[in-house]
């Protein structure tokens, strides 16, 4: 811990030693690596822990005698029980493994839609949702003939609470929203939203994507749900993420894919499904996420999930004021509570060509709608050009971008 | 001047870059700026290929056994790339049209720009360009 704090305050070329691609160069320039927002980069304690799997653990999980599979089984078990604590969610069978968040709202969206939702029924999301948390309730909605609301936000991209109050009644089944904005940053007040809608004995499901990276996240002290997040973001593998459900609920809705792994009994007149969480996990799991993400998580809370957040918050600040002092530049996105994401668009220039000049200056951004179309039209924008940080991020870096995108503005113009 | 010969002329041009980015993209941008523009009429959605990130309008008329091509786009880079493809393409026969390969692009070292990820729509565009040349084909025949 001696190397990672020094005086309180997080060692980042220390921690930047950790991820092997940080050093890559990118048509000859060091790499600013500014994306994580997409995909996190990952610790060689991940890529060792996934490697090491398939050196000497590799086998089934829940299938085999023998000694291999019993040993990845309980191995695959830790790593449910490490995102368990991770969660603090009150039970291991709360934690679902699926392919990422897009899967764990799908299977809500399936499986709760097939039990719960009906004709004329009404389902809450917001305008700042990622399409993966507008699709699989659009498609609901529309199969089953209910209604889907939309809470809308304001200029600096907040959500407009009172606008929510009023769209929660009777016919209200689902609240689903996403706990932080992966285009304007915006950091939404889920505490508030949650007991709203339980006020109304309506559940919610909270999109996590972008919040796990950067938050503390307490799935009993918020009462959610449903909350659901990706590994690949939290430094860990792609292909592997989470549903957390609270029991009750997962155990009254029915399975979303069905196959090996999920039932107790098979016969051609009746099939008994296995118990929680088996019951959603069908076909071999992605073992190798499974240990890689356990792994991810216990390399973040070495660092501490706070010390994360706070040196993120002054390299937020850094970067917002460094970038608004560009000239014709507007960031889109400025709540009073935000993580470090910053869109912003530059008059005059296309967020398209900002990127391909920065990407020849090895500065790696994201530029487009972001999976956030009703956002840009909200906006009236084609697209952002977004920067977001990781605590792997330097000053150093933010100013080799500010100087990008003016070597960028002065060839556009 | 045939397509292929287009195609030479303009990998020669580009060679005086050398491993000059900056130049190249200049050079691209400044291409992007005089693009003669499609005209306001054509400017329509139905003539709208859209890229997941940038749009690009395509025009084109048959005039005397030739396709002329007009085009736009609303990002300045890929503008500048759609006005060598129209500098490849336009004026020649729906053959010529039909059977050209675009290798300049590679050769150039401009790829990146038809890649999946750029989502500029330029990909479309070189399909939608045959698909042009093919409907007058068959319009004739």
């Amino acid at each position: 811990m001696e190397t990672i704090t020094k005086n309180g305050v997080l060692n980042i070329q220390k921690l930047r030693q950790d991820f092997p691609l940080l050093s890559k160069k990118v048509k000859g320039n060091p790499l600013v690596y500014l994306d994580s927002g997409a995909t996190a980069q990952k610790p060689k304690q991940v890529i060792d822990a996934i490697s090491n799997y398939y050196q000497t653990q590799n086998a089934n999980v829940h299938r085999g005698v023998h000694q291999l599979s019993q040993e990845i089984t309980i191995a695959y078990e830790n790593a449910r029980g490490t995102v368990q604590n991770h969660l603090n969610a009150a039970l291991s069978q709360e934690i679902i493994f699926t392919s990422g968040t897009t899967e764990s709202i799908n299977l809500i969206a399936n499986s709760f839609g097939k039990k719960y939702i009906k004709s004329g029924d009404e389902i809450i999301i917001s305008e700042m949702e990622h399409h993966s948390n507008i699709l699989p309730w659009q498609i609901l909605c529309e199969e089953k003939g209910a209604v889907l609301k939309v809470i809308p936000i304001n200029e600096k991209g907040e959500l407009l609470i009172d606008e929510y109050k009023k769209l929660l009644c009777s016919k209200t089944k689902i609240v689903a929203v996403t706990h932080v904005s992966n285009t304007l940053g915006t950091i939404n007040p889920v505490k508030e939203i949650i007991e709203l809608a339980h006020e109304k004995n309506i559940p919610v499901l909270i999109d996590g994507a972008q919040a796990v990276p950067h938050l503390k996240v307490d799935v009993q002290a918020l009462d959610v749900d449903f909350y659901c997040f990706s590994g690949h973001k939290l430094f860990g593998p792609t292909g592997v993420g989470i549903l957390y459900g609270k029991e009750k609920l997962l155990n009254e809705m029915p399975p979303y894919k069905v196959g090996g792994g999920t039932i107790k009994t098979v016969a051609f007149k009746k099939t008994v499904f296995a118990d929680l969480p088996l019951k959603y996990e069908a076909g071999t799991p992605n073992i190798e996420g499974g240990i890689g993400l356990a792994a991810a998580i216990d390399y973040v809370n070495e660092i501490g999930i706070e010390n994360i957040g706070a040196y993120e918050c002054e390299l937020l600040e850094y970067s917002t004021t460094k970038l608004s002092a560009v000239e014709g530049l507007r960031i889109i996105g400025t709540a009073k509570e935000k993580a470090s994401v910053i869109s912003f668009v530059i008059e005059e220039v296309h967020p398209l060509d900002v990127g391909t000049i920065l990407d020849k200056q090895g500065i790696a951004v994201r530029t487009g709608h972001h999976c956030t179309q009703p956002l840009m039209e909200h906006f009236n924008i084609p697209g952002t050009i977004r920067a977001s940080l990781a605590f792997y991020n330097t000053k150093e870096e933010i100013d080799v971008l500010v100087n990008g995108i003016q070597k960028a503005v002065k060839m556009l113009k | 001047m045939r397509i292929a010969e287009i195609e030479n002329e303009i990998v020669e041009e580009f060679a005086l870059f050398g491993d000059d980015w900056e130049g190249k993209y200049d050079h691209l941008i400044d291409l992007g700026k005089h693009l003669p523009l499609i005209d306001k009429q054509y400017k329509t959605d139905d003539r709208l290929i859209k890229g997941c990130q940038s749009k690009v309008w395509l025009h084109s008329e048959l005039k005397n056994e030739k396709v002329v091509f007009t085009a736009d786009s609303d990002a300045i880079i890929t503008k500048g790339i759609v006005a060598l493809m129209i500098r490849v393409i336009s004026g020649h026969t729906v053959d010529e049209i039909i059977h050209a390969k675009f290798e300049f692009i590679n050769k150039i070292g401009l790829i990146e720009h038809l890649s999946p990820t750029r989502s500029n729509g330029l990909v479309s565009m070189i399909k939608q360009t045959k698909l042009d040349a093919l409907a007058y084909k068959h319009l004739k025949s």
